[in-house]
């Protein structure tokens, strides 16, 4: 797999090997094909957008690329850029269209078959429009759009080797009607019809390659194709009448506030009991407690105890209280495994079953005041798996200041999955007004920071315009993988963050450093956060990982309120260094320290304004003391959003849009 | 009228769409200016859902108050 940044950049390929590319629209099952050819496993996802490492793999003497899920090559996004460009140094493409979506999927189709590109088409998930009443004449279409057309099924493994016999036959299709003058004008000076088109359908990039100004037919072209599409689709599909299906009935359910809400509620309480109080609590007694440190630590302890003393500088490092070969192995494998992949199973499942667009329109609204629109919930979301990554999706955001608002939040009040498991579990602990405070506090300070943002920043953001997939029930066999390669994916990032952590924290031990960074952060920690003195560690460790920060917050004794304030102070805490590394390369420097900054200002701000006003409002009562924190945080909300709605209000309207 | 006063149910042609980028993401999701769709959902202040055969889209409420619409 390679990280694509700008042009394919794609290595491996040998010379002469033919490049045959993988494109369809999101959610068609071009992966599954992908999988079938190289035989390598890639990423299966459902939501438009989650895959933007571009894989490829040998077929024989040849490669096999697969391309992100898009609509049309556009340029309207990084995905459709990277299709773009991918598909234009194509030597042969298969476009896997949606059966059940031919209008929409012959489009990418058509405009492939416009660049001049040999293509096969896989007329993919047959059984489905069948079952939807829908009859395709696949002869026809082969004859209409001018090349072969295999009909499959392509998770029953239906129709893939009769694909892979007829790649030979790939060739030029059919072009959209009045385009052939239009590129023949051009072809000479840029050299391939692909590129004639894209220059035609006003694509910047393209024509600059080409010392060309962009022209501006894109939209006259597109009208073409479209009319040329629904001629074809006219004419070779036969729609009998269908009752309205269970899925179309939930589908409905999920975008209505009445039904959705609670639909929501109950998907995110299956996940915090599954999570919480299964996997937190079963699971990792078994794996962190029984496995780890009643078997394997004081095994490990015994093998290296051996050969040197515990007590001595390299002992400690090794395994000592922080470990390497202790510690970091105890977190990783007994605590964080079994929630990371508790997170991961979840996540696939939403992500393939179609859910996601479902929540991004449903919260639509929501989303708009803090600036975001609902597409925005999808980072967010996929940001409670795992940070670092969701700062990438946030390319598929409309706009730089939709990106902005989204890796601020991202970077500040959203715990990753690893975080939010022993979170859960700490939170199980405690029960009740307390899970309450910590999941109003991160929210309303959410909603704070988001509607200042929407305020403090120029310009508008972009609208929602989203394709809702049809719900389907998610394969286990496809959510397992996609749980298994991400958790596998965490592990080989997590460990040697981890490792550098417990060495730092060993080193910082050793020399006498950890006791004077807890005296230095003592009026912070006990003075202002009132937790013990040793919480310093626990953040030191934070500023690693988080997710490290919180675990090590497990093994102190904590009454419930400092370990509430303690966790929001850790969730408010610095992204993980590999966010950090990733916002530098995505964003700026600029923007990746004002956001490292702005979370320990916000961390401690927010933290120590609990827990003091739990002494002021409560004294030794919780449950008063609670209601004055859940009154307080929803009062500062209210204040926020009328400020800002005013002072909106008040700007120019050029300026506010 | 404009979209975002349809109700669930109902079938209109979309008659004009003036933004530009908006347009021709319309145009490659089937939904051109000149087609009838139907509502298939409205989320109350929200997001209003159009369909047209088994293709739904969701657009925001701002923007489905920017397109034109007339009633079939």
């Amino acid at each position: 797999m390679a990280h694509c940044h700008g042009p394919v950049g794609l290595k491996n390929i040998p010379e002469g090997a033919k490049k045959i590319v993988l494109a369809g629209n999101p959610n068609t099952g071009k992966s599954v094909f992908f999988n079938y050819f190289t035989g390598l496993y890639v990423d299966v996802s459902n939501y438009p957008g989650t895959t933007l490492e571009i894989s490829h793999g040998r077929f024989g003497s040849d490669v096999i690329i697969d391309t992100p899920g898009v609509y049309g090559i556009s340029s309207f996004n990084d995905e459709e850029r990277i299709a773009r460009d991918i598909i234009l140094s194509a030597d042969m493409v298969i476009s896997v269209v949606d059966a059940v979506h031919l209008e929409r999927d012959l489009f990418l189709t058509q405009q492939v078959i416009d660049t001049g590109v040999s293509v096969i088409v896989a007329l993919n998930m047959v059984d489905e429009a069948e079952r939807q009443g829908l009859k395709i004449d696949v002869d026809l279409l082969s004859d209409l759009l001018g090349v072969p057309v295999v009909p499959t099924v392509a998770v029953q493994k239906r129709g893939l080797s009769e694909v892979k016999e007829r790649l030979a036959g790939a060739k030029t299709g059919h072009m959209t009607p009045g385009l052939e003058p239009l590129i023949s004008r051009l072809v000479d000076r840029v050299g391939s019809r692909g590129e004639a088109l894209l220059v035609l359908e006003g694509d910047q990039l393209v024509a600059e390659r080409h010392g060309l100004k962009p022209e501006n037919m894109r939209e006259e072209i597109y009208l073409k194709r479209r009319e040329r599409v629904n001629d074809i689709v006219k004419h070779v599909l036969e729609e009998s009448t269908e009752g309205a299906s269970f899925g179309s009935l939930l589908g409905r359910w999920m975008i209505k506030p009445a039904t959705g809400i609670p639909i929501l509620a109950l998907a995110l309480y299956a996940m915090y009991y599954v999570i919480g109080v299964f996997i937190a609590g079963t699971v990792v007694g078994v794996t962190e407690e029984t496995i780890m440190l009643e078997m394997y630590e004081p095994a490990v302890r015994g093998i290296v105890g051996r050969f040197i003393a515990e007590e001595s500088v390299f002992g400690t490092i090794l395994i000592g209280e922080f470990g390497l070969l202790t510690m970091t192995i105890t977190y990783i494998l007994g605590l964080l495994m079994p929630l990371v992949i508790g997170f991961y199973f979840f996540l696939s499942l939403f992500e393939d079953s179609g859910y996601l667009p479902r929540i991004a329109t449903l919260v639509d609204r929501l989303l708009t005041g803090i600036g975001l629109n609902g597409r925005g919930v999808i980072p967010l979301i996929l940001g409670f798996g795992c940070v670092t990554m969701a700062t990438i999706t946030t390319r598929l955001l409309g706009s730089d200041r939709e990106r902005k608002i989204a890796v601020l939040l991202l970077g500040l009040t959203i715990p990753c999955s690893a975080q939010l498991g022993v979170i859960a579990g700490m939170l199980a602990g405690v029960g009740g007004w307390y899970v309450a405070i910590y999941a109003l506090v991160i929210f309303t300070v959410l909603v704070m920071i988001g509607t200042v943002m929407n305020t403090l920043l120029p310009g508008k953001s972009s609208d929602l315009l989203i394709d809702l997939p049809p719900l389907r029930l998610p394969r286990l066999d496809n959510v397992l993988k996609k749980t298994g390669t991400k958790s596998y994916n965490f592990l080989k990032e997590a460990f040697p963050l981890f490792a550098l952590g417990a060495l730092i924290i060993s080193v910082f031990q050793v020399t006498g450093i950890l006791e004077f960074l807890q005296n230095l952060l003592a009026p912070l920690t006990v003075g202002w956060l009132k937790l013990p003195k040793e919480a310093s560690t626990a953040f030191i460790m934070g500023i690693v990982r988080r997710d490290f920060g919180a675990a090590g917050l497990t093994d102190m004794a904590l009454t419930p309120v400092q370990t509430i304030a303690a966790l929001i102070t850790i969730t408010l805490f610095v992204p993980c260094i590999a966010s950090i590394l990733i916002l530098f390369k995505e964003r700026s420097k600029k923007e990746a320290v004002m956001i490292w900054g702005a979370s320990w200002v916000v961390a401690f701000l927010v933290g120590g304004f609990v827990s003091q006003l739990q002494s002021a409002f409560g004294g030794d009562s919780d449950s008063l003391g609670a209601l004055g924190i859940i009154l307080a945080f929803f009062g500062m909300t209210l204040a926020t959003v009328i400020a800002c709605r005013l002072a909106r209000r008040e700007k120019p309207q050029g300026i506010a849009g | 009228m404009t979209m975002d006063r349809v109700r669930r149910g109902q079938s209109f042609k979309i008659s004009s769409i003036p933004n530009e980028l908006v347009r021709v993401q319309a145009i490659r999701f089937g939904i051109a200016e000149g087609e009838v769709v139907s509502c298939e959902e409205v989320v109350p202040a929200g997001p209003v859902v159009i369909r047209k055969n088994k293709q739904q889209i969701a657009l925001g409420w701002r923007l489905a108050r920017q397109i034109d619409i007339v009633m079939v």
